[in-house]
């Protein structure tokens, strides 16, 4: 440990400089929008070291000590797998605020906290993409959900945004009692929280009681972050009641956190204890995709619906989780695959579902669904950005969400047994009840009149804020790439699988 | 022509109409002609392509694929997905005939705007749904098929629930009042869904049991049929990944008891819609039985063969005893097309090289007259304003063109000797006399030959019954003052093409035959051995 990587923690610092600045910015100026302006840039600079940190990979002049990056005895690890979610993170974050600029002009909110704290969630989720040990992971993900806290009580003035705050407060705090009860729990049995030991040491006992506890225990703390059945209880009110954007974060940042947090242990600290945190998962797959999808159907508030098709997509994201239940060592990075496979094609399509949400949303000054009847009559162009995200949510080729779908079919039933074969025949029922709820928002943009004493001239004549719409079409396109050339998703996803077919092999 | 025949002509042909789509959308929506007549040139070349390409074939090789794009044309590297396509006796057909009907659609559509109005939409669709079906048609790589299969949803929802039918109707069981359009919309979207998710995870698991005969997994159809062959699948693996296709393909089609959808979506489409979907959507299905489930899975097609052809004659008889008990015009042909689709089934069950010849031009057949069916009755309803055949009545004194061609198409779908229809269905019957022995259900067969001909019976009495009703007698008093303008002269361009084919083919079936008479031989004997 004589010397640090820091080409290796380039992003790390790029993002801690820059939440560092536009706290500077925001003290110095009053011109607000230069805070989002310094926090974007800080986004540009530091998805360059992702980029070369990936392309650096076996040539020889730019690999520091060892092939591998591991750094902190480790702790962090800057792999395939680390490097394709830290680009998703820092992606979905420079999407978020781009929609945030219009939001927060719109109305008075406190701005320049608004951007540091958000940076700092996405600082959080980068690190905790490399974190390979359980302490490191925790301070991440509390990075990751503090500022979120606050984040989502941002509109003071309305107590649905202070019940959206403390609701996922409380819950978040539980979550993160259980998951550090259940990691106390496996350091007692095993002494170590470091994954790659802890994969080695969890084999000699997989047998004791106690072990299945902490492994049940550290799920349940992921399982609230992912907002999976059953502990998804708060997302829809705090969906509801958080700023849209800020939402926008949540189900996407904050979401593939949790995931971050639940693929690292599963597979990289726990591969021998499949048996053990198969079954559960499989069952809370089921039950979030299931639910999800039936109660999304009811939903007549399009960002609540969007929330119950959240827990929908984790549902199916979780779906290879239960499918590994049984499988062997040597496809248990094909699970891996399709969940990060399916991580980065969500985060595109679901941040343009929220880009074009919130332009829709504030033209028409209502998020309920009746209320955007006959879109297309006024902008055929949001009607068909909306089509495109929505339709891509449902999975319908050509748009990128079928391959999401089609990689999570083919890990779960690759596995060729009855826990891949079940879960795969419930996602494939529920691909199809999940459509009824995502035409309904089609049905009533494309297909339902324009409802009385609605001004259409005036909306119009209403043009799209140009940070919205850079976000929309640079989603929009990544949308339709990503479904007509899926070999790029998948690439990604192999690339990030290696690190576990290396456990495997 | 090099770059014709490896693979360019071809993907131009599936790939041209979806640039003509967005150069469409891209144009403002003021110029309505210009609208007009770019679809219509983009749809023009695209068959101009075709045509190029039905005469380069090589018919002497019809078992072959041809004008192909390398087999490992890489799409999805991951997955070993390859942009592989192609085209033999079989499929060369199909794209003919999916080419042919967009272009008449889009001059049919001239001066027939559904409500409401905005032409640049709707034709967008309609050439975003000619590249999903000739892609379908060409498609030899399964993902790529399916990627295909989907895109046609889409656009035919849209068009389903935007110009469609505004009428109230009934939900049945749940007692809900809802627009049909928006009913029918969703129940073909989530019926065909359903089963193609179905299908989509007996793709995947023949993907993975490739590896065994293969040494690696493959999505290709020809790899796949060569081990499907040589025997790779079997046992309940095989029944089961046989099912899950026969539930993507049969709603398709749509077999009886998965039909309901189709009335509910054929009545509500606009007149366009409704001829794309029955000249050309429902083949997808048929076509896909002959293509995929047949090679990749011969033994359990032959296990499956017996339940295949009575479902198939169930839904001769059931489909023709519901257009007997139809007042709606446009609800009777839609049903009727269950029939005739029972028919080309039936033609797919007997697992014979005569049975899918008999499909296949039962399907080309099929597309010709039920698409010129559903054109009459859009037009007619265009200058009644109602399809119930109760209200009219006296068609030919009042537009004595129209009424000719009614009842030259409803002759020709009643299966009349020198008309197209004939063969499907004559040659359907006479493969069921002498099903693929390997079935061994020879007599159970020859019990659903017989009950198939009754169904022709049938056929000709519903086909009687619309005509007498709306053809024949003397115009009602609701009518009788009215002047109607006849055929007009956007119809008789679109429309002629489709008479001139119905007689072509019925006097020289070997239009079509000469394409598949190979092709098919070349598959039943490597599935089936001869």
């Amino acid at each position: 440990m004589s010397s640090i990587d820091y080409h290796a923690l380039l992003p790390e610092i790029i993002l801690a400089i820059t939440v560092m600045v536009t706290l500077v910015v925001d003290i110095t100026t009053r011109k607000k929008y230069l805070v989002a302006v310094t926090a974007m840039v800080g986004m540009f600079a530091a998805i360059v070291p992702v980029v070369t940190l990936a392309f650096c990979d076996g040539l020889d002049f730019c690999t520091a000590a060892g092939a591998d990056r591991v750094l902190f005895g480790g702790s962090y690890v800057v792999d395939g797998y680390a490097l394709v979610l830290k680009g998703v993170f820092i992606f979905a974050a420079f999407i978020v605020l781009l929609l945030s600029v219009g939001y927060l002009a719109s109305d008075r909110y406190y701005e320049g906290e608004y951007y540091f704290l958000l940076i700092a969630s996405a600082l959080g989720a980068v690190v905790m993409a490399s974190s390979r040990d359980f302490v490191t992971m925790v301070v991440a993900l509390e990075l990751v959900s503090g500022p979120a806290f606050l984040l989502a009580g941002w509109r003071k003035g309305d107590p649905r945004s202070n019940e959206a705050s403390l609701k996922f407060f409380i819950t978040g705090v539980i979550a993160l009692a259980l998951l550090l009860f259940g990691v106390s729990l496996l350091y007692g049995l095993t002494g170590t929280q470091q994954f790659d030991q802890l994969a080695i040491a969890s084999v000699a006992v997989a047998d004791v009681p106690l072990f299945t506890l902490g492994v049940i225990f550290v799920i349940l703390g992921f399982g609230f972050k992912v907002s999976a059945v059953p502990f998804h209880f708060w997302t829809p009110d705090t969906y509801e009641g958080a700023p849209t954007p800020v939402t926008a974060w949540l189900s996407v940042g904050s979401k593939a956190a949790g995931f971050v947090g639940l693929l690292s242990v599963a597979y990289l600290a726990l591969p021998a204890a499949t048996s053990i945190w198969g079954p559960p998962l499989w069952l809370v797959a089921f039950l979030s995709m299931t639910v999800g999808n039936i109660v999304a159907i009811k939903q007549t508030n399009i960002i609540r619906m969007m929330g119950y098709s959240s827990i929908a997509q984790a549902g199916f994201m979780l779906a290879p989780f239960g499918a590994a239940a049984a499988s062997n060592a040597d496809n248990l990075d094909q699970a891996f695959y399709a969940t990060v496979t399916y991580l980065v094609i969500y985060a595109v399509m679901n941040l343009g579902a929220f880009a074009v949400a919130i332009v829709i949303g504030s033209r028409v000054g209502s998020y309920e669904l009746k209320d955007w009847a006959g879109l297309n009559r006024w902008s055929p162009g949001l009607a068909l950005a909306l089509a495109v995200f929505f339709m891509s949510l449902a999975g319908v080729p050509p748009l990128a969400g079928w391959f999401a779908k089609f990689a999570m079919f083919q890990a779960t039933i690759g596995v060729g047994n009855w826990w891949g074969y079940s879960i795969a025949i419930a996602a494939a029922v529920n691909a199809v009840i999940a459509f009824v709820y995502y035409s309904k928002v089609i049905k009533v943009a494309f297909m339902d009149p324009v409802p009385e004493g609605i001004d259409i001239e005036a909306l119009e004549a209403e043009a799209v804020p140009s940070p919205i719409g850079f976000a929309l079409g640079l989603t929009a396109f990544g949308v339709i790439l990503l479904g007509v050339f899926p070999g790029i998703a998948a690439n990604l996803g192999e690339y990030s699988a290696q690190v576990v077919a290396a456990l495997g092999g | 022509m090099d770059w014709f025949e490896n693979g360019w002509g071809l993907s131009l042909i599936v790939f041209l109409p979806v640039i003509g789509a967005l150069v469409v959308l891209a144009i403002p929506k003021a110029k309505e002609s210009l609208i007009k007549w770019t679809a219509l040139a983009f749809s023009l070349v695209t068959l101009g392509l075709t045509i190029t390409l039905a005469v380069q074939f090589d018919y002497s090789a019809a078992d072959t694929y041809q004008f192909g794009t390398a087999m490992d044309t890489t799409w999805i590297s991951a997955i070993n997905a390859n942009f592989h396509i192609g085209v033999d006796g079989i499929s060369l057909p199909m794209v003919v005939l999916a080419a042919f009907i967009t272009v008449l659609v889009i001059i049919y559509s001239f001066n027939h705007w559904p409500e409401p109005h905005n032409p640049k939409l709707l034709l967008a669709f309609v050439l975003i749904l000619a590249t999903g079906m000739s892609g379908t048609f060409v498609a030899l790589d399964l993902v790529l098929f399916f990627v295909f299969f989907e895109v046609v949803l889409l656009p035919m929802y849209f068009m389903i629930g935007i110009w469609g039918d505004r009428g109230i109707t009934e939900v049945p069981i749940v007692n809900w009042k809802i627009e049909m359009r928006l009913y029918a919309s969703l129940k073909f979207f989530v019926f065909t869904l359903f089963g193609s998710a179905f299908m989509l995870l007996g793709f995947i698991a023949l993907y993975f049991k490739s590896e065994e005969a293969l040494g690696y997994r493959s999505f290709s159809m020809i790899e796949l049929s060569d081990i499907g062959a040589a025997g790779a699948f079997t046992g309940t693996f095989a029944f089961l990944v046989f099912a899950g296709l026969f539930l993507g393909f049969a709603v398709k089609v749509p077999m009886w008891p998965l039909h309901t959808w189709l009335p509910d979506a054929h009545t509500a489409a606009p007149t366009i819609g409704s001829v794309i979907l029955a000249a050309v959507l429902l083949k997808l299905g048929t076509y896909a039985f002959i293509r995929i489930a047949i090679p990749i899975l011969p033994g359990q097609a032959i296990a499956w063969a017996p339940f295949i052809g009575i479902l198939a004659v169930i839904g001769i008889i059931y489909g023709s005893l519901a257009c007997l008990a139809q007042t709606d015009m446009k609800r009777l042909i839609a049903y009727s097309s269950v029939g005739h689709m029972g028919f080309v089934m039936l033609g797919i069950a007997t697992m014979t090289d005569i049975g899918i010849n008999a499909a296949i031009i039962g399907m080309v057949a099929h597309g010709l007259i039920t698409g010129l069916l559903f054109f009459i009755a859009g037009s007619m309803a265009h200058r009644y304003h109602t399809r119930d055949m109760t209200r009219l009545g006296g068609n030919m004194v009042l537009m004595p063109k129209m009424g000719v061609l009614l009842g030259f198409a409803a002759m020709a779908s009643l299966g009349l000797p020198a008309l197209a229809g004939f063969w499907g269905e004559f040659m359907a019957l006479l493969a069921s006399f002498n099903p693929l022995e390997a079935i061994e259900a020879t007599s159970m067969f020859r019990v659903l030959m017989v009950l198939g001909a009754i169904g022709t019976v049938l056929t000709a009495g519903y086909m009687l019954y619309m005509l007498r009703n709306v053809n024949f007698g003397e115009p009602s008093q609701e009518w009788a003052d009215h002047k109607f303008e006849d055929v007009d002269s956007y119809e008789w361009l679109a429309w002629a093409p489709l008479v001139i084919g119905t007689i072509a083919i019925g006097i020289f079936p070997k239009i079509v035959f000469g394409a598949t008479n190979d092709a098919v031989v070349g598959l039943v004997q490597k599935a089936f051995g001869g």
